[in-house]
């Protein structure tokens, strides 16, 4: 293909030699997950290529590819969002009646005791905190672990997940509701 | 006065330095009066140091493997001769 020498022209046979790395690394760290990074990555590269006729060329290669990557990203979070049978947060609290917003019986934080800051330096530790993160419903996971490991200001979180800052704080507070319960499951009641 | 759900989900905030002077007022007065919402508070700020001890970021380390760049290769490819033999 003999492509003129502009600047600002497609060459979709160089993209992944050029972009891959690029775009891989910015969809792991927002998704958190190898498989679905590639998968995001693979189909920005094949929609630049189904749409290549929209490059206005004002824009470079890169940042093209990358807004597309970005809209990529938000139609994974929606996907997750609304999948059917979705697995969400159970509520600590009373749902309704005199009691709404106290904690349930049954969920009332037990007392972790003394121990709990001996037991920092343990590895242990590490494997269950792991589990209780894994096993947070994919939405709540991806929001808290922007907030929490890649440490994203919650203004560019609600940008690129295009949601609220009340969505956000909602999603955040039951992620860790459910993580103080399972790290107090699963490491305090032993 | 605040619910304990609302008095959480302030403390939750608060651990990432975003809770308002308003909130965070709020929230010491129903913790004065509320012992399970001193433990999840208390739980909570633990919670935080081992979630800084411990998520360490293993995104930085992933990338693609060759194989998996070559495939992706591969695959574009394909998509590109379609292309240019259906226009």
């Amino acid at each position: 293909m003999a492509e003129e020498k502009n600047q600002n022209v497609l060459q979709p046979g160089q993209w992944v030699n050029l972009y891959a790395d690029i775009l891989f690394n910015y969809a792991i760290t927002r998704v958190n997950n190898h498989h679905i990074a590639k998968d995001l990555v693979q189909e920005t590269f094949l929609s630049g290529l189904k749409g290549k006729d929209n490059f206005r060329g004002e824009a470079s290669e890169k940042t093209w590819l990358i807004s597309i990557l970005k809209r990529k990203i938000i139609d994974h979070y929606r996907k997750i969002n609304s999948a059917k049978g979705k697995k969400e947060v159970r509520m600590p609290f009373y749902q309704d009646g005199k009691k709404k917003g106290s904690w349930l019986e049954e969920n009332v934080p037990q007392t972790w005791g003394n121990e709990a800051e001996k037991k920092i330096e343990n590895e242990e530790l590490k494997t269950v905190l792991d589990l209780c993160i894994e096993a947070l419903p994919n939405k709540h996971k991806m929001v808290f672990l922007l907030k929490t490991q890649q440490n994203f200001a919650s203004e560019e979180i609600c940008n690129e997940l295009d949601i609220t800052s009340s969505n956000l704080w909602v999603i955040i507070h039951r992620a860790r509701l459910q993580l103080r319960e399972c790290i107090e499951n699963n490491w305090f009641k032993k | 006065m605040i619910s304990c759900d609302e008095a959480t989900a302030i403390s939750d905030k608060k651990q990432y330095g975003e809770a308002s002077f308003t909130e965070r007022i709020k929230l010491n007065f129903h913790l004065m009066l509320c012992k399970h919402c001193r433990a999840y508070s208390m739980q909570n700020n633990y919670i935080s140091k081992i979630l800084a001890k411990y998520l360490h970021d293993s995104c930085k380390t992933d990338h693609l493997a060759d194989i998996e760049k070559q495939e992706l290769e591969e695959k574009l490819k394909v998509h590109i001769k379609d292309l240019s033999e259906n226009s």
